[in-house]
């Protein structure tokens, strides 16, 4: 059963490098059973969706992008993905609401277009939430589109996730009325109710345990609801500390051979080692791990899988966290 | 570059970095540390300044935004953008370590004061949109710390200063993408130079009817769209910053000269991660391009290789074995986590070998994942020693 069951919009973060965008894309393949449609959208013009699911890059434009993870005797949804870039987003926006012609272009060939999506104050980030909020919450002139039972967001990293979901206070000092003013507070509207969830993810190490206890702060501040913690690439732990340090080289060489494979001094002293260090490594997680159990927010865990993430990984994380209930 | 003969992209090691000839070189005044996001580069840049001042360089080193306890080590818990000397410096060799933290908004506070006068560097630090091009827009933290590289250089290091530095290490921002650095500041002046600002400023320049009913039409469209505050705002913004705007282009042009001289270095950081590699090959491909002089490539997190001669699958095959006996056997668990090991490694060296069959010619370090985090000198000099392959 999932612990987000009225969440429409799932917002993924996390520090660089904790796998933030792995870990929304197995969110995406977990949430999309029986038959259920999901989006899965990024932001960053990263192309990472592309790369992960070996597809060619996508365009601004919903692509039927795989098949989700079956429920237990049950049939699959489906995950569809987005690539937001703002460019696109500001032509679409502008054609959806305002009839421009020949004014349009004309902004385009001013520089207004790029203008407005690199460095106007608020507006790349109004444009790309826009995109995602219209995902979730279609738009009734966008005729024929696809009505999602679940957006996952691979959003900006922790440093950045209040400034890019808090669109209508980043322009409040800017556009105080007018229409995009009322745009971005209906958004908001979407952002801070219990239909959405910032998730952040995160590795148990210090500086992204930091992040992530910061990130959390600065998104209650600010009315966004917070979602669960995902720790991601977290070590094996099948041997206690004592089992990883105490066992005997002798008792090791013996074992070895007594499976047939050669005791080699070189071997044997690899391997106490790797559990030396193993172990050094767990009782920093250990210690990490207390901290994020004092977050106060539900947790998830996810394995380090030792050859990489490949589609067949994604899957099994996917798996991973349905069954621990972030799906 | 070393001229080298090639026969296919083969498997070839790439040539190592020689850290030590890199920090002992004093034709090298700046070492600029680029790579993505989450690939040590803090660190990295800090522990090479380190190194750099107890082998006897006078040096100062920028960060952005350290772990707090490797900033409270550094002494720079204070954002003041102001260099700072770091104590316990080994100053045996006659070296010398400041550090500094980079405030983005300050720095371009203080680019803005020093262009323009009194009254209009008021009307341009409180116009809403200078506060948030200062504080938001993505590549203003890249332009600010190009903008205090210059300075500092300037100031300390060129013939001329008052010669504190003879090195300035740079730790770049934590981009999206690491070439942002090279491109923000293109990208700024070419926003200060485009036909958007000097639409926005014919109006105050001459008679209307020169522009044509293009600007009509524009300013009509926006007005719609963003109301017409925002749009006086933002005219008023472009006009003031239009006077400053000769200062800033000026700048730009001559710090991206300065990176391209001799004396400075790039070292690029990756982790042994398609995505950060593939990062680090843009970037690589990119200095080349703009003749920017690559010192090499530092590749950190490395899994540590395990010795012995057994493999992967024979590891978890033996693991298995002694399972059906012991279910509990830690011997079994020693043998997973080696096998994990073993492919975590082989997936590594795949990774880079890649890389360098792309890039024979950058030379490259190898940094042993660390078992605990970096926060005090002592970490830093371990990571030093590590990258000059001790």
């Amino acid at each position: 059963m999932t612990d987000w069951p009225e969440v429409r919009l799932h917002v993924v973060t996390g520090k660089g490098g904790t796998g933030k965008s792995t870990v929304a894309a197995a969110l995406a393949l977990a949430l999309a059973t029986e038959g259920r449609n999901v989006l899965l959208c990024e932001v960053e013009g990263r192309q990472g969706i592309a790369r992960m699911f070996d597809v060619e890059p996508l365009p601004f434009e919903e692509r039927r992008l795989t098949t989700g993870l079956p429920a237990h005797g049950g049939k699959p949804g489906v995950v569809h993905a987005l690539h937001v870039d703002p460019e696109s987003a500001l032509l679409e926006y502008l054609s959806l609401y305002y009839k421009l012609g020949r004014a349009g272009r004309a902004l385009d060939k001013f520089g207004v277009i790029e203008f407005a999506t690199t460095i106007a104050p608020g507006v790349r980030d109004v444009l790309l939430t826009g995109k995602v909020f219209e995902a979730v919450q279609r738009n009734s002139r966008n005729k024929g589109a696809i009505q999602y039972d679940a957006v996952v967001l691979d959003a900006p990293p922790t440093g950045r996730i209040v400034q890019f979901l808090n669109v209508s206070n980043e322009l409040a000092g800017l556009a105080k009325v007018g229409p995009i003013k009322s745009q971005s507070d209906t958004m908001m509207t979407l952002f801070r109710s219990p239909r959405t969830a910032v998730h952040l993810v995160t590795v148990l190490e210090e500086m992204p345990v930091q992040e992530t206890h910061d990130g959390i702060a600065e998104l209650r501040a600010v009315d966004l609801p917070v979602g669960g913690v995902v720790v991601n690439l977290v070590r094996p732990q099948d041997l206690t500390p004592e089992q990883l340090t105490g066992t005997a080289p002798e008792q090791i060489a013996a074992d070895l051979a007594g499976v047939g494979v050669d005791p080699e001094p070189d071997l044997v002293a690899s391997l106490v080692t790797e559990g030396r260090e193993h172990a050094e490594r767990r009782a920093l997680e250990t210690s990490q791990r207390a901290l994020v159990g004092e977050l106060d927010v539900p947790t998830y865990e996810l394995p380090r899988l030792p050859q990489g993430v490949d589609l067949g990984g994604l899957y099994e994380l996917a798996a991973m966290l349905r069954e621990q209930g972030l799906a | 570059m070393s001229q080298t003969t090639r026969f296919g992209p083969s498997g070839s090691p790439a040539p190592a970095l020689d850290v030590d000839a890199l920090l002992d070189d004093t034709g090298v005044g700046i070492i600029v540390c680029c790579g993505s996001g989450g690939v040590g580069k803090t660190t990295t840049s800090a522990a090479l300044a380190l190194r750099a001042a107890e082998r006897g360089r006078k040096v100062v080193v920028l960060t952005i935004d350290p772990a707090r306890r490797l900033a409270q080590a550094m002494g720079i818990e204070a954002l003041d953008n102001t260099p700072r000397p770091v104590t316990d410096v080994d100053d045996a060799e006659g070296g010398h370590l400041d550090a500094m933290m980079l405030d983005m908004k300050r720095t371009f506070d203080e680019v803005v004061e020093s262009q323009a006068s009194p009254e209009k560097a008021r009307l341009i630090l409180e116009n809403p949109f200078y506060i948030a091009l200062s504080s938001s827009f993505a590549g203003t933290q890249e332009y600010m710390a190009m903008e205090k590289l210059g300075q500092i250089h300037a100031d300390s290091v060129a013939p001329g200063g008052d010669g504190r530095y003879d090195l300035i290490v740079v730790d770049t921002p934590p981009s999206r993408s690491a070439l942002d650095f090279l491109d923000a500041p293109e990208r700024l002046s070419s926003f200060l130079d485009g036909r958007f600002i000097r639409l926005m400023l014919a109006p105050a320049r001459g008679p209307a009817k020169l522009i044509g009913a293009g600007f009509g039409l524009i300013t009509n469209a926006m007005t719609k769209i963003l109301g017409a505050q925002v749009l006086r705002d933002l005219q008023t913004f472009v006009a003031a910053i239009d006077t400053v705007f000769g200062g800033f282009r000026a700048r730009a042009t001559k710090t991206y000269a300065l990176l391209q001289a001799d004396g400075t270095a790039f070292v690029v950081i990756a982790a042994p991660e398609p995505d950060a590699l593939r990062e680090a090959a843009y970037f690589v491909e990119r200095l080349s391009a703009d003749h920017m002089p690559l010192a090499g490539l530092v590749v950190n997190r490395a899994g540590k290789a395990p010795s012995g001669t057994l493999g992967a699958d024979e590891a978890m095959a033996a693991a298995g074995r002694l399972r059906r006996d012991d279910p509990s056997s830690p011997t079994a668990g020693l043998l997973r986590l080696h096998a994990d090991q073993v492919r975590l490694v082989e997936r590594e060296q795949r990774l880079r070998h890649r890389f360098a069959a792309a890039h024979p010619q950058v030379a490259t370090a190898v940094v042993p994942a660390l078992a605990s985090d970096v926060h005090d000198l002592d970490g830093l000099r371990r990571v030093g020693d590590l990258l000059s392959g001790g």
